[in-house]
């Protein structure tokens, strides 16, 4: 038997057991504490294995990766800025970073939007669940294999043989094409196409989300409008668009946030080349291509520095939910 | 009213509902264009899978349907025989059971403290949580390596040195980053069961933890079946982190996702199997997306703060 094997059913079956060991040993332990003490304790007993790998593997890191980010390259020697400014001169990062703002405006617009549109288009026909699986679908594979997927939908052959991609195959009669996709020079092209394959998957996130805030929306409203004599195009614009909006905003931030980390589909589709670096790729490479952990750093943080306003937005955003509550 | 009136209003009413009928064909229009949009790549390469190297290099996946008879399995065979697929699905499952299953414990704790105990610091804290929602896990990467290499663990037939290309890697280090999101999706759920139901196991007797395992915990099973999908689907579905920790060290590790991107740059001159590969890397989370869809939306629908 695979040893492996082993190993997995000990750990499936022992790790649950440690842990619910350790709640019930909590309450055995508060049985010697005075009575009174138990309640001011106890919580602290539970909140431990959380708190201890949030510190562990979120907070500890975050500082440690800000500090070697004011390092020299073997992490000897604190250096200033020295990597900062290297990140904002080096062409590649540079490149990198106005691909980013590509993906990032892009990617929000086309997901939203196609995101917005579906949730209202599915919202008036009988087929709106099988229509919306399909639509939600890419989000439950992985990126590697959408990368893949799109592999093929984008392949070139050279003009006069058959086309075996999908894209050129109809771009080609009418004679656009062939074009080699992916490898094309110029306007950032390769990235737009990278950022399409992402908004294949992502649009569904956005469309679900907001098909939920949709059927919370009173009827009687939108029929009140209607019957006041209010257009469809009036009552989209005038009440459903307005009460949407905050979840607009939320997916919209998601998506913000996806497309600065955006990774995946870059690595695996072009690595970087013909245009197409990101801020996630480059440090990938800084660190195990440059071996460069104090540069690696640096573009960590210019990352973190980035989503600082949505985390910013969240918990305002949460803390108005609570009062409510 | 007078028979002719209602008669005159049931015509336009009638009149009425063929207009929006008609009126609805643009809709019906845009939407079957879209799903055919969003279909046909995944369809292609569905197709491509079962189609003989000779003809994916030389047709495109459509002619199928002129030359149905064309169709094999050996492309699968290929993958999961001499492409790795097989071990790697085999690391992949490794990985990601554990990797779902201890934070779903260490976060159902957390939020119980957070719904039903009282403590100094407790909204304080909780909005931490939110903010660590967001953290790119990139912050993280480079102190973890660094700890992750200086594991040292030498207790009789437990011998680690380097955390690194080990399973245990990913487990903690998925754990820590799902966490955030666990703890938040939860304590919002448990934090909504009725207050009524934990005041009277108090006042019978039941200490926290029996009112924990029997009540907060069969009470919260759809928002754990719901945290559990989405754990296990991001956890099979993550390259970046597999490839940080498992990487270079231990390619004996590596998961499907890593199999499949390190055949995208190998299989310069046998790109055909690559269809066969992807799907058998997409067929879990299909399978998990296809049975268990509900709860799958509502652990996106619940999240939709996660980034």
């Amino acid at each position: 038997m695979d040893p492996r094997l082993i190993t997995a059913v000990v750990v499936v079956v022992g790790i649950p057991a440690v842990l619910v060991g350790y709640i019930a040993a909590t309450e055995w332990v508060l049985q010697l504490l005075p009575q009174r003490a138990r309640p001011r304790i106890r919580p602290w007993l539970w909140l431990t294995p959380a708190l201890a790998f949030l510190f562990v593997f979120l907070v500890y890191p975050t500082i440690g990766t800000a500090i070697r980010s004011l390092q020299n390259a073997d992490g000897t020697k604190f250096i200033g800025l020295a990597n900062y400014a290297w990140f904002f001169s080096d062409s590649g990062t540079l490149s990198a970073l106005k691909n980013n703002v590509i993906w990032l405006v892009l990617m929000t617009i086309l997901c939203v939007g196609f995101g917005l549109l579906i949730a209202v288009l599915v919202d008036r026909v009988r087929y709106e669940a099988a229509a919306k699986a399909v639509i939600f679908l890419p989000l439950a594979i992985s990126a590697t294999a959408a990368s893949v997927i799109w592999l093929f939908m984008f392949a070139y052959q050279p003009p006069g043989t058959a086309q075996t991609g999908t894209l050129n195959a109809v771009l080609t009669p009418p004679g656009i094409g062939p074009l080699p996709f992916l490898t094309i020079s110029g306007f950032s092209f390769n990235t737009i196409l990278l950022v399409c394959v992402m908004s294949w998957m992502w649009t569904g996130f956005c469309m679900v989300i907001i098909s939920a805030a949709l059927k919370a929306i009173n009827p009687e409203l939108l029929e009140a409008a209607r019957v006041d004599g209010a257009t469809e195009w009036q009552v989209f614009r005038g009440i459903t668009l307005p009460l949407l909006a905050p979840t607009l905003a939320v997916v919209a931030t998601t998506i913000i946030i996806t497309a600065l980390k955006a990774f995946d589909i870059v690595y695996v589709m072009t690595n970087g080349n013909f245009d197409t670096q990101v801020i996630a790729n480059s440090m990938y490479q800084e660190m195990f291509l440059f071996s460069n952990f104090s540069r690696g750093s640096a573009i960590a943080i210019v990352l973190m520095v980035a989503v600082i306003p949505v985390m910013a937005f969240n918990i305002q955003r949460f803390q108005a939910q609570e009062a409510i509550r | 009213m007078t028979t002719a009136a209602a008669i005159g209003a049931r015509a336009r009413a009638s009149e009425r509902n063929w207009r929006r009928r008609l009126g609805s064909l643009p809709t019906h229009v845009v939407i079957i264009i879209l799903l055919v949009i969003w279909l046909i790549p995944t369809i292609g390469l569905f197709v491509n899978s079962f189609r003989p190297s000779t003809a994916v290099q030389s047709s495109g996946w459509w002619t199928i349907l002129f030359n149905p008879s064309e169709l094999t399995l050996q492309n699968y065979s290929y993958v999961l025989s001499q492409a790795g697929m097989l071990p790697g699905f085999v690391n992949s499952l490794f990985i990601s059971i554990p990797a779902t299953i201890i934070p779903l414990f260490v976060a159902a704790f957390a939020a119980y403290a957070f719904s039903w105990m009282d403590f100094p610091g407790r909204n304080v804290l909780f909005v931490a949580i939110v903010g660590l929602l967001v953290v790119p896990l990139q912050t993280t990467f480079i102190p973890i390596l660094e700890l992750y290499a200086s594991v040292h663990i030498d207790i009789g037939p437990i011998q680690i040195n380097n955390l690194n290309g080990q399973f245990l890697a990913l487990w903690l280090a998925h754990t820590g980053y799902g966490l955030p999101f666990a703890v938040y999706l939860l304590r919002n759920f448990m934090g909504g069961l009725p207050r009524e139901v934990f005041e009277s196991a108090a006042i019978d007797g039941a200490s926290p933890v029996t009112a924990f395992f029997r009540l907060a915990l069969p009470m919260s099973v759809p928002a754990i079946a719901a945290l559990a999908i989405f754990q296990f689907l991001f956890v099979w579905n993550d390259l970046l982190v597999a490839l940080i920790y498992i990487g270079a060290a231990n390619p004996q590790n590596a998961p499907l996702t890593i199999v499949v991107a390190n055949l995208v740059n190998s299989l310069g001159s046998g790109w055909w199997y690559l269809a066969a590969a992807a799907f058998i890397a997409m067929a879990l989370p299909l399978i998990v997306f296809f049975s268990l869809q509900r709860y799958f939306v509502r652990g996106i629908v619940g999240g939709s703060v996660k980034g």
